[in-house]
């Protein structure tokens, strides 16, 4: 039973933390129907964003608390600059192209990002210090959940509600949806598209570099490569969950951390990176539209 | 005025940049030994380049502007240098012959090692024209196409080492195992739109290559496989010389072949089914072509080209093991195609050989390689989706008094 509590809380948090990363596909799908391939780049970049100001911070003798707070604003605002450039260079030229020349683009983008930090870092994977503190109430229980899972899972809920909260009452919200309906009918009622493009990628970039500090100090260690294999699979949870749907990215995130963490715990750990893409592939053959995800019936 | 305003702008661009690139490039941490190393001179360079690169940015936009309007405009459709020289036997000829002299004496001007990079350049061109049967013609955008390659390459090695298969055996059973993959991987892709089918055979790639590394008994693992013999030619055993010699005419002569079919198959029935089918879906279905069999055929046909290159890759290194056959392979087949010109056979070519030749020879740069093709794939998107030498569609005249008006309709 322990063994069992311990693989499904497992599950949830890494389900919690696909699911901050699988918030900016869907959305930014949501509005431009772009797969963002250089998404996954983006949380990687907000992973090594914290490491470094984390690792100064130190050096200069600052508390815990206060390097985990400013380690994780600097990964929120670099990747929120990244996402908002990258969308600028790559994608915004696109926006009347075939869609398979924006596709292109991001693929392009996603490996000039990932091969960058690989030169101008190293190829090396770097242990990132633990950042969140140890809470003394949890320790009887530790071999079931650690304190840094709590901290995902409290990060992650609260994030969902301010989102939630961003898109149904603000009026930024409110464009967000008309745009993800009808762009040029949001136009035509004076909707500032490209000021909501741009901030969608914006939310999806802070996500994501929220998702990437968190997990970086579960893990413990980062290299360039992560954001390729996490991409992946919160587009896969995205897909699942009915890619455009915010709630639908958050099961699809849950279902898959479950997959992936009993599959793992009881067949093997082997082919752990295979279970996410046979999942995909089973999903779009028999419920392309993800279980939330509205059905498309496309005009000729 | 104009200009004072575009140096703001760009000077604007060349800040941003700097304050972008300030943790990743300025500062480096040893997490080991616990050191930083703080590199201030890369914020210069940021500046100076973005400073200057933004003028370039806005001035290739401008150009693609007026390009755009003049086209727009109903004025000259420009014919491309390549197409002239298409169209005039004259120049035709002369290019065509000092290619061949090229290309038959190059193993006796160069040494080996040229010889050897020269080989793996044509290698490229044909997993490149295979690539753009599926990419180019009938627009579906495959990322797993080098598990085709490690199809083939594995079929040839296994082969070999269980029944002492020979080369010119396994060549054929290489590519008949890359296309009965195409097609297994086809059927479940083929209701896909574009985007998912990028990212599920991505993951096919990636599912086949993990398989590879994990299952022992099968494939030997991360390992590998060595000691993979390389051909002989009607019984005849080379020197290690001789063979580079060997393989560098075999694949001229496999390149030539696939020109060959790939252009015998552009203007085939199939080959206007592929163009069509990624023009318009619907449209193409209404005229009675059967799409399963028409993006399965695209697969299959592209798949078999990955397949035998992969048993001459096996062949040609005498070892292979999965690293050899990671996504970033897969990205570069499609740089090629991509920057050569999607569709468009002698775009590849170019492509192929300016993507492979190049990083050989400015060995400094070959680090930067895969960050130069990503941003190649970005650039060319943005300004040149049509790549350097774009694909030639075929115009038919519409003849004859059939038109009113007596005016011929292109």
């Amino acid at each position: 039973m322990e063994y069992f509590l311990e693989i499904f809380l497992g599950g949830l948090t890494r389900g919690s933390i696909y699911a901050l990363i699988a918030l900016g596909y869907t959305m930014v799908y949501g509005i431009i129907q772009l797969i963002n391939f250089a998404h996954g780049e983006i949380y990687m970049i907000g992973a090594f964003t914290a490491l470094i100001v984390a690792s100064v911070l130190t050096m200069l003798g600052l508390n815990t608390i206060s390097i985990l707070v400013l380690a994780s604003i600097a990964a929120v605002i670099y990747a929120s600059a990244y996402g908002f450039t990258v969308e600028k260079i790559a994608y915004k030229p696109l926006r009347h192209a075939p869609r398979l020349s924006a596709l292109i683009s991001a693929i392009g983008m996603s490996m000039f990002l990932s091969n960058y930090v690989l030169l101008a870092q190293t190829s090396d994977f770097l242990s990132f210090p633990n950042l969140i503190p140890e809470l003394k109430f949890i320790e009887p229980y530790s071999h079931i959940i650690r304190s840094n899972e709590i901290a995902i899972l409290v990060t992650t809920t609260a994030v969902m509600i301010v989102l939630t909260f961003i898109i149904k009452f603000t009026k930024m919200g409110k464009a967000m949806r008309a745009t993800s309906q009808d762009r040029e009918m949001a136009m035509l009622v004076g909707v500032d598209v490209n000021r909501v493009i741009s901030v969608t990628f914006i939310i999806g970039s802070a996500t994501a570099a929220l998702g990437g500090v968190l997990i970086a100090s579960h893990v413990g260690q980062i290299n360039f490569y992560i954001g390729f294999i996490a991409g992946i699979k919160a587009f896969v949870a995205a897909v699942l969950g009915g890619i455009g749907s915010i709630p639908g990215a958050v099961l699809g995130s849950l279902i898959l951390g479950w997959t992936e963490s009993f599959a793992t715990g009881y067949v093997s750990s082997d082919y752990e990176d295979v279970f996410a893409f046979i999942f995909l592939v089973l999903i779009l053959i028999f419920k392309p539209s993800g279980i939330l995800g509205r059905s498309e019936s496309r005009a000729v | 005025m104009n200009k004072l305003n575009e140096i703001k702008k760009s000077f604007l661009a060349s800040l941003w940049f700097m304050f972008l690139t300030f943790p990743i490039m300025v500062i480096r941490v040893n997490t080991v030994q616990k050191e930083i190393e703080w590199r201030w001179q890369n914020m210069f360079f940021v500046g100076i380049s973005v400073f200057f690169l933004s003028f370039a940015w806005r001035f290739l936009f401008r150009q693609m502007a007026s390009g755009r309007k003049t086209i727009e405009a109903g004025g000259l459709d420009k014919i491309s240098l390549m197409q002239q020289i298409m169209n005039e036997p004259k120049m035709y000829y002369p290019i065509l012959f000092a290619f061949t002299l090229f290309a038959a004496t190059f193993p006796f001007i160069f040494n080996i090692y040229q010889v050897n990079i020269m080989t793996t350049a044509l290698m490229y061109v044909v997993l490149g024209l295979g690539l753009n049967i599926v990419v180019g013609l009938a627009g579906l955008l495959d990322l797993g196409y080098v598990a085709f390659y490690l199809v083939g390459a594995y079929s040839y090695a296994l082969l070999n080492y269980h029944f002492g298969l020979s080369f010119w055996l396994a060549l054929p059973i290489g590519a008949f195992i890359g296309a009965l993959f195409g097609i297994l991987l086809g059927f479940p892709v083929l209701r896909m739109r574009g985007d998912y089918l990028a990212i599920v055979t991505l993951g096919f790639g990636e599912i086949i290559r993990i398989i590879m590394e994990n299952w022992n008994e099968f494939s030997f693992g991360p390992s590998g496989i060595a000691n993979i013999p390389r051909p002989g030619f009607f019984g005849i055993e080379f020197s290690l010389q001789g063979s580079i010699i060997f393989m560098y005419f075999f694949m001229i002569c496999l390149t030539l072949f696939t020109i060959f079919i790939v252009n015998r198959l552009r203007n085939s029935r199939i080959g206007r089914a592929w163009v069509a089918l990624r023009e318009d879906e619907v449209a193409c279905q209404a005229m009675g072509i059967d799409r399963t069999k028409t993006k399965l055929t695209a697969f299959a046909l592209g798949a078999t080209w990955a397949g035998m290159v992969g048993v001459i890759f096996a062949a040609k290194t005498t070892f292979i093991n999965p690293a050899s056959f990671t996504v970033w392979e897969s990205i570069t087949i499609l740089c090629i195609v991509v920057l050569g010109g999607m569709g468009s056979i002698i775009g590849v070519i170019f492509g192929a050989f300016i993507l492979i030749l190049l990083p050989e020879y400015l060995r400094a740069f070959s680090e930067y390689r895969m960050v130069t093709f990503g941003a190649v794939l970005v650039i060319m998107m943005v300004f040149r989706p049509q790549g350097i030498v774009p694909d030639i569609r075929h115009r038919f005249k519409h003849q004859g008094s059939m038109v009113l008006g007596g005016k011929t309709k292109k």
